[in-house]
């Protein structure tokens, strides 16, 4: 086993897939013989050639009906779309075409297309490069969002996710891409698309978060636990759909929860979490929910994100009111 | 610089002489019935000459059909097709049963002539499921969004060419609309970069909705927009089914051989509205404009060649009508036995592996629906 970052981590699930399936593909801008921008797929098109893996026009309307077109074909596309501000430009591919197509078929036809995107701020992008777009995508029927928050996590995952017969929005945090090591086995191995992961057990307070936030978590439960508050900490990983029956349970446990996220506070991922708890699990509570997000302002100029990403500090606050409720 | 001195570069003269190669649309018969191009016409023979006129004829029938069945409310959202018969089933013949059709919602007639059957093509327009799957047939779905088809072609004829099929292409509709939708470069520039097998179709009716071909570009042809991607391209008469067969007889071969892509524009004209749900082509197109199109009326161009050669009778015709509509009856009856949909099925459709919460909906929809 040796010591991976996340992106190695993910090169090294994706050579695994390409090796498995000779019908895997992996296209997009740059993702040839430059290796992706990040070098995410580096080394890949001159271990499997250029019919397996290849750059595209630039234009990501272009990349979907690509991959529509190939898995109807019997291939089973891996599109990359840069950037996940730039999953604007093919938003019809992705929501009004790829995760309606085993709907319209009447489930005769499977469309297993993975997206690989990155996202996430803190790295002083240019605009459009940070933005946490996954609010659009989850409310998406049809369509699985899913972000690793750790190299072990990412390296699974893309393998389950490419393996998976449904579309599947595979989110790649920017600032994790290099900033983190784990033990990463070089074989085979699988992650589950549609489970959260107790990543700290306590019994105090539950904190629910997602990618980057995770470790803000983390830092935030060391943080607590110096004044014996024992915070549990969730990694959602699975986006869409959310894995509720982790967070119930831990909530029966803790009866006091957090749940956090990077994007802006309306209308998510955290508000859909904490509108499942409402309706499943009020009773449990001894607390109101609480909620750190980013504030609804549009994605910060990038000298100031800093200010605007919410951070352990944040988290650790958001759960000493709720503890001390 | 003096005035009258040469310029480095005349954008004036560049700009008028763009449409150059596009000056004269292929045409064989013109629209008096007058065979333009014996030789072409010689290609064929008398029995293939009759198919196209049958074809055009129960064009025509299924198109007046649905409008009765709209007008009796039996049909769904329904684009009406008269007057584009030589373009759809000129082209649609010129194809193989290996082909991969991607449509539009003008296109059914080409999916049924393509391998489906008419009571699919009802029950799409009814908002069935059935109307969508077209098991062991190569065709997707008429596309609503428009340009989507085009850049879903892309990815169609990539895999084609990456699976080393043989004599097998991808082919696609727009209208003139279409053209100007981002997915339709995107789509055609995509194949073109590839060189993967597809044929593009524009059907030039002239009108997107209420919006005439004019103001959707000031390029004279749409055809020269490929010139654009390095793809070749051409006009052709629309109202000439013997043309369009012909042009894309030929751009299938061409892009079955691992040339690359081929647009074809064909002018022709929506005789009826846009749409079977409300619109009213009267609200922004003249008499006078409409009348030298229906006077172009592929129909009666055809029917001129053939009863020239003695091979047609108005007899024989209505006789053919009247076998059509009842063949559409009985289309109708069966898309109408279809079974009811039920939403729990539409919930198993929606992932392949049901969500935990997808799986709690389709238990209590099951509940529901066996009350």
């Amino acid at each position: 086993m040796a010591k991976m970052t996340y992106i190695k981590a993910i090169t090294s699930g994706l050579d695994q897939v390409l090796n498995d399936d000779p019908k895997t593909l992996i296209f997009g801008e740059d993702v040839g013989k430059n290796g992706g921008v990040f070098r995410t797929t580096v080394g890949l098109q001159d271990k499997y050639g250029e019919d397996r893996v290849f750059d595209t026009p630039l234009a990501e309307s272009g990349i979907l009906g690509l991959a529509i077109g190939l898995a109807l074909t019997g291939w089973r596309p891996i599109p990359e779309i840069q950037f996940m501000g730039f999953t604007f430009e093919a938003m019809d591919g992705i929501v009004g075409q790829l995760a309606r197509d085993h709907y319209r078929f009447g489930g005769t036809k499977n469309f297993p297309v993975t997206i690989r995107t990155p996202f996430g701020g803190g790295t002083h992008t240019a605009e459009m490069h940070a933005d946490n777009l996954e609010n659009y995508f989850v409310s998406t029927p049809g369509l699985r969002v899913v972000t690793p928050a750790n190299p072990y996590d990412a390296k699974g995952m893309i393998i389950s996710a490419v393996e998976s017969d449904d579309p599947v929005l595979f989110m790649e945090n920017l600032k994790l891409y290099r900033s983190m090591k784990d033990e990463v086995p070089d074989d085979k191995y699988t992650v589950p698309l549609d489970s959260a992961k107790v990543v700290r057990e306590g019994k105090d307070i539950t904190i629910v978060a997602y990618s980057a936030e995770v470790n803000e978590s983390l830092k935030a439960a060391d943080a607590l636990a110096k004044d014996n508050i024992d915070a549990e900490v969730i990694d959602l990983r699975s986006l869409s759909p959310i894995d509720t029956d982790t967070i119930f349970a831990s909530i029966d446990k803790t009866h006091k929860v957090v749940v956090v996220q990077e994007a802006q506070k309306m209308a998510g991922v955290g508000a859909q979490v904490a509108s499942d708890i409402a309706e499943e699990k009020i009773m449990s509570l001894d607390a109101p929910i609480g909620r750190v997000a980013a504030p609804d302002s549009v994605y910060p100029f990038a000298q100031a994100e800093n200010d605007w990403i919410p951070n352990a500090d944040d988290i650790e606050a958001k759960a000493r009111d709720i503890f001390n409720y | 610089m003096a005035n009258g001195s040469k310029q480095i570069v005349d954008f004036a003269k560049i700009k008028a002489t763009m449409a150059d190669p596009y000056k004269h649309p292929v045409q064989v018969i013109d629209r008096e019935g007058k065979v333009v191009n014996p030789d072409i016409l010689a290609k064929y023979s008398d029995d293939q000459l009759v198919d196209f006129m049958k074809k055009m004829v129960w064009e025509r029938t299924l198109h007046e059909q649905t409008m009765n069945f709209s007008r009796q409310g039996r049909l769904g959202f329904y684009a009406p097709t008269a007057g584009e018969e030589a373009s759809e089933m000129g082209s649609v013949t010129a194809f193989k049963e290996q082909d991969f059709l991607a449509p539009a919602y003008r296109d059914l007639p080409q999916m049924i002539q393509h391998g489906t059957t008419v009571a699919k093509g009802f029950l799409w327009s009814k908002g069935h499921v059935e109307g969508n799957i077209h098991e062991n047939k190569n065709m997707l779905f008429p596309q609503i969004i428009i340009g989507a088809q085009y850049v879903e072609t892309a990815g169609v004829a990539l895999g084609i060419k990456k699976n080393k099929d043989k004599d097998r292409v991808a082919f696609v509709y727009t209208g003139d609309g279409g053209t100007s939708q981002g997915d339709w470069y995107e789509g055609v520039n995509f194949t073109s970069a590839f060189q993967a097998p597809a044929v593009f179709f524009v059907q030039n009716n002239g009108w997107a909705i209420s919006v005439p071909r004019y103001k959707q570009t000031a390029a004279e042809t749409l055809a020269q927009k490929a010139v654009a991607m390095g793809v070749p391209s051409v006009q052709v008469d629309g109202m000439d089914i013997v043309a369009v067969h012909e042009v894309s007889k030929l751009a299938r071969e061409y892009a079955a051989a691992g040339n690359g892509p081929v647009v074809i524009e064909t002018l022709t004209y929506r005789f009826g509205a846009h749409s079977s749900a409300g619109d009213d082509p009267s609200r922004y197109r003249t008499k006078e404009e409409e009348k030298p199109w229906f006077d172009a009326d592929p129909l009666i161009r055809m029917r001129k060649v053939l009863t020239d050669k003695k091979l047609w009778s108005q007899d024989q015709e209505d006789k053919l009508v009247e076998q059509y509509k009842d063949d559409f009856k009985e289309a109708m009856k069966e898309a109408e036995a279809a079974p009811a949909q039920k939403v729990s099925d539409f919930l198993k459709w929606t992932y392949n592996v049901p969500t935990p919460s997808v799986k709690k909906q389709i238990a209590e929809f099951e509940a529901k629906e066996s009350k």
